[in-house]
């Protein structure tokens, strides 16, 4: 029986009131809800506030480079399959500097749980713009505000058909954690796109300004179906939806390799036999 | 000379299929027994242009490329004005009579005669196999091989090209050409760098590669994926070189031995996880074909400029190994080292090559895979202590376990960490971290491969070399000893980390020292003063984007 105990509790570099203590309290929820052992699991993390999280976890983790824990995850999960990996970053981290990495493992459809940190600023490097902050954001970096339009994660997943696409808000730890346990459950790629408050840097996109606009989407919502998805995909503004936006049953992209059919990578031997019929053809 | 040693070239634009003709040449005459030496020379585009696949043929075991020409095979009228000039004496043009070019050593082939067009290639094989005593049967055989998939009628006019060529030629009677029999041919495989670099790979128990296709790195992992299901591996290529070492640490960190495969600018975009596996201390052999830049320079051409750019790659200090194969032999047996090292000292580990030895295709002896010894994931830790991925160990190597097999849990961080492998800002801990990982070079140093000397260690003239020149620089010594100088070679095909130890005494001894390289600035020189102060003056150097040869050697030598 895994208890919440298992996954140990930690001191953390994290400003009090920030947004990550309650996603990392759903992502413990969901493992022990699912019965996951620490060592069955795999987190990969980047850089920046949210790439900590999973060193307050006691399980096994790979924390990489910023923008790169997409591709060490699929490495990993093509490697040893039988290990439930997830991935856990900032907005920065996985729409700014690993955004084609984002693109790839879509297309692919990894196995993989990705939960995104989303506070539409950078924390760890004190306050500059994100990629999803919104326009006219105004920082120190951008005085005069940002002159980009914000990237919309949810919107680009579901237009390119991801596996499973959900967003939720810190501020609501029961159904964070519900998005979690699905996620992991789904057999392909996840999204969860997480909305939570910088106490720090962000005094726009605040704890009140989520709350005041996070709706559940209604129980009747169908998210097999594309064309709806791309709508609610496209709310943001007075009124933003949260829940699971869009799911499909595309085949995970481990189940293409034939040669993972006889075991994980991790576990097979050189065989000599096949090796001299291999060399044999160069002769 | 001519009856023991010939230089065949064969010319024309890209898309034309010249690399077919050579393939099928060099594979009968490597299936005959002949040693070879193939240098490819092709234009960075799809159709036309003009290429070359010359290939240096000897009874004897031949080694460098040669510049001089004894037999042009000519597939346009271009290749004719562009070599005219390299042609021996007595060498001969083989050319098709409607391209309307005349000479006195050229031979003109009726090609419209003896076949439809579109098997003119097949007609040129009979026609050069013929004059230089290849048997029509073992043509035949070698077009089995590589048009056999392609069906019965194709392999039929293919086979009646060939019989036409070999009668015209017959009859033609060519002489001056011929190479002898042999009685007892040894049993051989045509190999270029790039397949012995992925056989040595699958026999050290590659799992994983990731690429982002590049010129001349990128028939590596073809040849990878084509063995793919048989070898029980998976090659993935990635979006980007970023991703593909990545994926690579990933795999690896997971327990499979991972390669990745990448020439200079997509090297440059790796580098950053150069350093991550040199801090998360994870096994990777990272293969480095150069071609000559900057930027992206001339893609398909040859060049040692990337010496000083893998040595210094990466941020921070961390020990690596780098080896810089010098024949096919060593492009198999170094990248078995290379993954020994790789898993024994966790951490990055490189194969510098270029693109000459990448696409060279030779004769080699079939290595005994029986024989092989396995290599293993590195110091493994006992499944019953107390588990930290980096625990601070004499010799700097932290045993692993791998996540998820065992009940332990295994923390890796890019940050600095303890030794459990959580992020850490206790400076002490960093003291140890550093000096953890740098006793990993002691371990290296101790069993670099030794550089090879071939000559008398008091030469008069030491000729010092490094990668893929190794057989041109060899070649020139020798024909230097045979006009009566004591010249020596001295040859690195590991050329980091450096063991002043094993070749200051050489260096010393020689009355004069001569640095070898296919670069403008001789880094390797450069990279000899800083780890001696043994300052060498004299430099051989190229930089054009073609391989050295002896003859280059010799002449900027005489200059």
């Amino acid at each position: 029986m895994v208890t919440i105990d298992d996954y140990g509790k930690y001191e953390t570099a994290w400003c009090p009131g920030c947004g990550n203590f309650s996603i990392s309290e759903a992502v413990k929820k969901a493992l022990v809800e699912r019965q996951l052992a620490p060592h069955q699991v795999l987190f990969v993390s980047g850089i920046g506030q949210a790439a900590k999280a999973p060193h307050y976890l006691n399980t096994n983790l790979f924390n990489g480079l910023h923008g790169r824990s997409l591709p060490v995850a699929t490495g990993v999960k093509l490697a040893n399959p039988g290990l439930t990996v997830l991935v856990e970053s900032g907005d920065g981290c996985n729409y700014g500097e690993g955004g084609n990495h984002l693109l790839a493992v879509i297309r692919r459809n990894v196995d993989l749980t990705l939960l995104v940190h989303n506070n539409q600023v950078y924390g760890l490097t004190k306050g500059q713009a994100s990629p999803t902050s919104a326009g006219g954001f105004v920082t120190k970096a951008q005085p005069l505000g940002v002159p980009s339009e914000p990237f919309n994660p949810i919107a680009v997943a579901v237009a390119m058909r991801a596996g499973f696409v959900a967003r939720a808000f810190s501020g609501r730890i029961e159904h964070l954690s519900e998005m979690i346990q699905q996620g992991i459950a789904h057999r392909g790629f996840a999204l969860i796109d997480v909305l939570q408050p910088c106490v720090s840097f962000n005094k726009v996109n605040t704890f009140a300004w989520y709350d005041k606009r996070c709706y559940a989407l209604p129980h009747d919502y169908e998210p097999d179906d594309w064309e709806s998805a791309m709508k609610v995909a496209c709310e943001w503004g007075d009124k933003i939806p949260i829940g699971v936006i869009y799911r499909n049953n595309r085949p995970s992209f481990e189940s293409h390799f034939n040669v993972l059919k006889d075991g994980p990578l991790v576990s097979r031997k050189v065989d000599k036999t096949r090796l001299k019929d291999i060399m044999k053809a160069y002769g | 000379m001519r009856d023991r040693d010939l230089n065949i070239l064969i010319g024309g634009e890209a898309g034309q299929g010249l690399v077919t003709v050579g393939q099928i040449l060099s594979k009968s005459l490597v299936r005959k027994g002949y040693s070879i030496v193939v240098t490819q020379s092709y234009q960075s585009r799809i159709r036309g242009g003009h290429n070359s696949f010359a290939i240096r043929v000897g009874v004897d075991e031949v080694i460098a490329p040669r510049k001089s020409v004894d037999l042009l095979v000519a597939l346009n009228g271009d290749t004719v004005i562009q070599h005219r000039d390299h042609l021996s004496p007595e060498g001969l043009v083989i050319l098709d009579d409607s391209f309307g070019l005349s000479g006195d050593s050229f031979l003109k082939v009726p090609f419209s005669e003896l076949s439809e067009k579109r098997f003119s290639n097949t007609v040129a094989i009979g026609v050069a196999g013929a004059i230089i005593g290849l048997d029509e049967n073992l043509m035949a055989g070698t077009l089995d091989y590589y048009f056999g998939k392609k069906g019965a009628s194709l392999v039929e006019k293919n086979r009646d090209a060939l019989v036409r060529a070999v009668k015209w030629a017959t009859e033609n009677s060519i002489s001056g050409f011929m190479l002898p029999d042999f009685s007892n041919p040894p049993r051989r495989l045509m190999m270029n760098g790039n397949e012995a670099i992925s056989l040595g790979a699958l026999t050290s128990g590659l799992r994983f590669c990731a690429f982002y296709p590049m010129t001349p790195s990128t028939s590596i992992v073809l040849n990878l994926a084509g063995h793919a299901e048989r070898a029980g591996i998976i090659v993935e290529q990635a979006e980007d070189e970023i991703a593909a070492i990545n994926m690579a640490v990933g795999a690896s960190f997971a327990g499979a031995p991972s390669m990745v495969a990448t020439s200079g600018g997509g090297f440059a975009l790796m580098v950053e996880g150069v350093s991550l596996a040199a801090m998360t201390e994870t096994p990777i052999v990272i293969v480095v074909a150069q071609r000559p830049g900057p930027a992206t320079g001339l893609p398909t051409r040859t060049e040692q400029a990337d010496l000083e750019f893998v040595l210094h790659s990466g941020h921070g200090e961390f020990p690596r190994a780098i080896f810089s194969p010098g024949t096919i032999e060593e492009c198999f047996h170094l990248t078995r080292r290379a993954f020994e090292l790789a898993e024994r000292y966790q951490g990055p580990v490189f194969l510098l090559t270029d693109q000459f030895l990448a696409d060279s295709y030779r004769a080699v002896t079939p290595f005994g895979i029986d024989q092989l010894s396995s290599i293993r994931a590195g110091e493994q830790a006992s499944e019953t202590s107390n588990y930290a991925r980096y625990a601070i160990t004499e010799n700097g190597i932290s045993p692993r376990l791998l996540p998820g097999m065992t009940e332990h849990l295994v923390v890796a961080d890019s940050d600095e960490h303890t030794e459990e492998g959580h992020i850490t800002e206790d400076l002490t801990m960093r003291k140890r971290m550093v000096e953890k990982r740098r006793r990993k070079e002691r371990g290296m140093r101790s069993e670099v491969v030794p550089p090879d000397l071939v000559g008398e260690e008091d030469a008069d003239l030491l000729l010092l070399s490094w990668g893929s020149s190794k057989g041109a620089v060899t070649e020139a010594a020798s024909l230097m000893r045979s006009d009566g100088l004591n010249a020596s070679t001295l040859h690195f095909s590991q050329i980091w980390p450096l063991v002043p130890e094993n070749f200051m005494d050489i260096l010393r001894q020689a009355e004069k020292v001569i640095c070898i390289e296919s670069n403008a600035t001789g880094q390797f020189a450069r990279l000899i003063r800083r780890e001696t102060g043994f300052n060498i003056e004299e430099k051989v150097l190229r930089y054009d984007g073609l391989p050295l040869t002896p003859e280059y050697i010799l002449r900027e030598m005489n200059r």
